[in-house]
């Protein structure tokens, strides 16, 4: 430090003048982000703790209101027989439950390996000049743009067992032996979707990683190239270090999306036990076979695999949520991650 | 030389691989959609006929104009609404600094993971409550959930970026907190209100799962629930004529906001999607 | 138009200390600048003084009333940006409106107030156009423009001339120094990293160091009589020559100071003695550095040009009524 000589504070205010303009600010900030939160509670808010709170009662979707409390019946409850057997029953020990989640979870891994591949590929060839990249951009974002439930039905179609283009496509090229009914049989049904799904994401894996890429200064290029560094080498030490944190960013928002899935599902290949996520299962309990309760409790439980992942990424990755002063370090996603979602 | 012309080639056979595989869905529901009766059932690769059938029977048959109806009115409602709430949020978010705002910022991100079958049942119950159950209301509200964390977000991080100075400038004019954002920083903002609106726009356009579940009637559905439904009396009966040309007609119209939009979109979606 | 005191302000982000106390008076219808290296804390002072952050600790008085807490536009003050500001997306003429609009004059007073100003400042033709149709000086005139326009009784500039290229900030300095002459009852503060900005046109300027005051006076005594090795150091071009050792301690220094224009080149028997390494002819003047066994070497400044090669041994004597003596604080011994 200098050698500031260090005078008593003499005669410090009682307090200190609070600045009119400081108070304003904060003081409309306030009324500012009132409507927002007053929003969010009772469209996310509430009903949470309301989906949370009916998993633990015995609620029909007839009868919301005189719903009686069962604690974690829902979730596990057992009876012991006079032979000394326990049964237990309720969601933790439900086979069709667990195949869900083994389900969704192998389409998540799977489907965002995949995207990420082939996002990668996509950006480096939309990175490098060339003739026609425009046309490229803009091919890639058509299946971006459609939406699931079209693309769905689209692939349905090509993927049909008896007129569908592609079965016809692999027959003329000797790559399948016979028609394969896709979307119908049990050991195909997940390969249809993911499919699909690697369709319609890998455009937006692409640009999210494209960004990461044109971050990337050109002159380390040129500089690797006097060096005569091959250009797989410059791949693996150069480009993949350097996208790694939009890349590692675009995936776990992607692994987290995949974990909800469910319109693709819900449409391409209904009724496969083979291909049944989450929520899926949750839905068809919630609205469909009169088990509100029991939904409810899959919901929840879906919920708290999704926060938890969710914590466990903000405490690993240290995201800085705040743009304030210190912007320097840490990775600030710039779009919350649903916007892959919302397609 | 040859060694340099075959990476050349192999580097175009790469781009036409990857333009064929996005677009050739796309083109061949097109096609489809063009053909009918018997014509339908046989795999073509190049248009061999054409009819309007199944346009004609999209529009006579059905509530799909309906449908459309609706979903053009719950998108852009549910668009208006979040903008109109994210635009004050996102001044109050970038530009004032108070405590709690991290955690704030925090929230609204966790309420955009959230996954939407976490909320059905309670929103199925506050929905039914308010009474606006099958209606297009039901849907406006329950898909705020997904456009209001999104639009806040994104317009906290571009407000973020108008210059300081300009800000303090009207400050030093007299402006209040609202003067400033209808005077100074809404007129500044248009492109980025654009782009943000057309990304939930999409957003609300595309979504199923709370359309499907409530709203119960023909004349109430959205668009991708009309067409999810879309459906004959047995398996062979699927009129996918129809539902492709019912495909068509929905996507026309994105793929042309998206393909005029293009730069925009992208640099919305990734101007630094991630900030080293 | 205002005379204002800071007593003992302070202010800090956080734990960081920006401004660690300090104690002005500036006198109404003065042109101050604050002037000091990057980071000493002259643009936190001056947004201190125009509202735009709160003050820690201490008081900030205009015509004796306490204004700590009042926001911008009640302090009457107007501010020219470093990056002008100019609001894009309106006219000239709505950008020096606005102010008053907000203000809810009457429309021809606005008119009347903003004619004005664009005549005294010449873009009285450029009203209809937008900012991005002028250039880096018009914006700067309309930048002022919106300042003067609200009439206020202090103006504030932050570092203004910074975006302008050499020539453009030489014609932009004059005007600023007519400006004050036509508005001599008006309080200017002016920030810049620029000693030739602050010698040209203040009354008195404050040099700033980590957050306090070094010095306090006008150029003139600044030039002078500096009051730190620091100040010294800072003000005047080429900067002052700074000689120790044993040179020094001859006239009983621990550091001695002397300017270039005030080293005499003898033909022998000078006090000190150095090797010519590189000159430097600007024409009406011309700069010699002598290597002299200290950490930098010494420039002498001679009028018109200078025919020494590069190893030649030249004498020089101080003119010893110039000379500076400091101790091993950097005070001045006097």
């Amino acid at each position: 430090m200098s050698s500031e000589t260090i005078v008593p504070p003499k005669v410090v205010l009682a307090k200190p003048i609070k600045s009119e303009l400081l108070t304003q600010r904060v003081a409309a900030a306030r009324w500012f982000l009132i409507p927002m939160l007053v929003a969010l509670a009772v469209v996310a808010g509430w009903p949470l703790l309301r989906s949370i709170y009916f998993s633990f009662t015995d609620a029909s979707l007839t009868d919301l209101y005189n719903a009686k409390f069962v604690g974690f019946k829902n979730y596990i409850s057992w009876t012991t027989l006079k032979s000394g057997r326990t049964i237990y029953s309720g969601l933790l020990v439900d086979p069709v439950w667990w195949n869900a989640v083994w389900n969704t979870l192998r389409f998540a891994v799977v489907s965002v390996f995949f995207e990420a591949v082939l996002g990668m590929i996509v950006a480096l060839v939309l990175n490098a000049e060339f003739k026609g990249r425009s046309i490229v951009r803009a091919a890639i974002l058509i299946p971006w743009a459609i939406p699931t439930i079209v693309s769905a039905k689209m692939w349905a179609w090509m993927l049909n067992d008896q007129f569908g283009i592609l079965n016809d496509l692999g027959l003329r090229l000797g790559l399948l032996g016979e028609k394969v009914a896709w979307t119908a049989q049990p050991d195909t049904a997940m390969t249809a979707v993911l499919i699909v799904d690697v369709w319609k994401t890998t455009p937006f894996m692409a640009l999210l990683v494209l960004a990461g890429l044109q971050m990337i200064p050109k002159d380390i290029y040129e500089a690797a190239e006097i060096d005569g560094v091959h250009p797989v080498k410059q791949f693996f030490r150069i480009t993949l270090p350097l996208v790694r944190p939009a890349l590692m960013v675009a995936i776990i928002f992607r692994l987290l999306d995949a974990m909800r899935i469910f319109d693709l599902i819900y449409v391409l290949t209904p009724n496969s036990s083979a291909t049944k996520t989450m929520s899926v299962v949750a839905r068809e309990n919630l609205f469909d076979f009169d088990k509100f309760a029991y939904g409810s409790a899959q919901s929840t439980l879906l919920f708290v695999i999704i926060a938890v992942m969710t914590a466990l990424y903000i405490w690993l990755g240290r995201v800085r949520f705040d743009g304030g002063i210190d912007r320097c370090s840490g990775v600030i996603p710039r779009q919350p991650p649903f916007i892959c979602w919302c397609w | 030389m040859l060694w340099s012309y075959t990476k050349t080639t192999a580097f175009y056979m790469l781009v036409l691989v990857i333009v064929v595989i996005s677009v050739f869905p796309f083109y061949y529901a097109i096609l489809t959609s063009f053909k009918s009766g018997t014509a339908l059932f046989q795999v073509d690769y190049w248009p061999t006929s054409f009819s309007w059938d199944n346009y004609i029977a999209v529009f006579s048959q059905g509530a799909f104009p309906r449908n459309l109806l609706n979903s053009v009115f719950v998108a852009s409602t549910t668009v208006l609404l979040a903008l109109f709430l994210a635009v004050t949020a996102a001044f109050a978010l970038s530009r004032v600094r108070f405590r709690g705002r991290s955690l704030l910022l925090m929230t609204i991100l966790g309420v955009s993971m959230f996954p939407q079958i976490a909320v059905l049942a309670g929103l199925f119950e506050v929905i039914r409550a308010l009474g606006i159950y099958n209606t297009p209301w039901a849907l406006i509200f329950s898909y705020t959930i997904f456009t209001l964390p999104f639009t806040v977000w994104v317009l906290t991080t571009f407000m973020r970026e108008l210059p300081i100075e300009i800000e303090e400038a009207a400050i030093v004019d007299g402006a209040t907190p609202w003067v400033i954002i209808t005077r100074v920083f809404l007129p500044l903002m248009w492109p980025a209100l654009v782009t943000t609106g057309l990304l939930a726009f999409i957003g609300a356009w595309n979504e199923f799962l709370f359309a499907l579940t409530f709203t119960s009637s023909n004349l109430t559905r959205t668009v991708p629930v009309a067409i999810a439904l879309l459906s004959g009396g047995s398996q062979y009966e699927i009129p996918w004529g129809i539902i492709m040309a019912a495909s068509v007609i929905v996507t026309v119209p994105l793929v042309v906001l998206v393909l005029v939009f293009q730069r925009k979109i992208v640099s919305g979606l990734t101007a630094g999607g991630v900030k080293g | 138009m205002a005379n204002i005191q800071l007593k003992d302000v302070r202010k800090s982000f956080g734990t960081v200390k920006v401004i660690k106390g300090v104690d002005l008076e500036i006198k109404s219808g003065e042109f101050m600048v604050f002037v000091g290296p990057s980071g000493c804390g002259k643009s936190t002072l001056l947004r201190l003084v125009a509202g735009l952050e709160d003050i820690t600790s201490g008081q900030l008085l205009f015509d004796g009333e306490v204004v700590n807490g009042l926001t911008p536009s009640k302090r009457g003050i107007a501010m020219v940006f470093q990056s002008y500001a100019l609001y894009p997306h309106m006219t000239v003429y709505d950008n020096m409106a606005f102010g008053l609009t907000l203000e809810k004059g009457s429309k021809e007073q606005i008119r009347e107030r903003v004619t004005k100003a664009a005549d005294l400042l010449q873009i009285g033709q450029y009203l209809d156009r937008l900012p991005k149709q002028l250039s880096g000086g018009q914006r700067q005139r309309v930048a002022i423009g919106r300042a003067i326009v609200r009439d206020p009784k202090v103006f504030l500039f932050d570092e203004p001339l910074s975006n302008l290229d050499a020539a453009l900030r030489v014609a932009t300095r004059i005007e600023i120094a007519k400006l004050h002459e036509d508005m001599n009852s008006v309080t200017m503060i002016y920030v810049t990293h620029d000693q030739v900005e602050a010698m040209t046109l203040a009354d008195r300027i404050c040099v700033l160091r980590d957050g306090v005051i070094e010095q306090v006076g006008t150029p003139m005594e600044l030039y002078e009589t500096p009051d730190s090795l620091f100040v010294a150091g800072f003000i005047g071009s080429p900067k002052m020559n700074f000689i120790s050792g044993e040179a020094a301690a001859a006239y009983k220094a621990h550091t001695l100071g002397i300017r270039g224009e005030h080293l005499n080149v003898v033909s022998e028997g000078g006090v000190w003695n150095g090797k010519v390494i590189h000159t430097e002819n600007l024409g009406a003047d011309s700069y010699v550095y002598l290597e002299m066994g200290m950490e930098e070497p010494v420039v002498v400044r001679l009028d018109g040009n200078n025919n020494y090669h590069s190893g030649d041994v030249v004498h020089v004597s101080p003119m010893e009524d110039k000379l500076h003596r400091f101790d091993e604080e950097g005070k001045p011994i006097r």
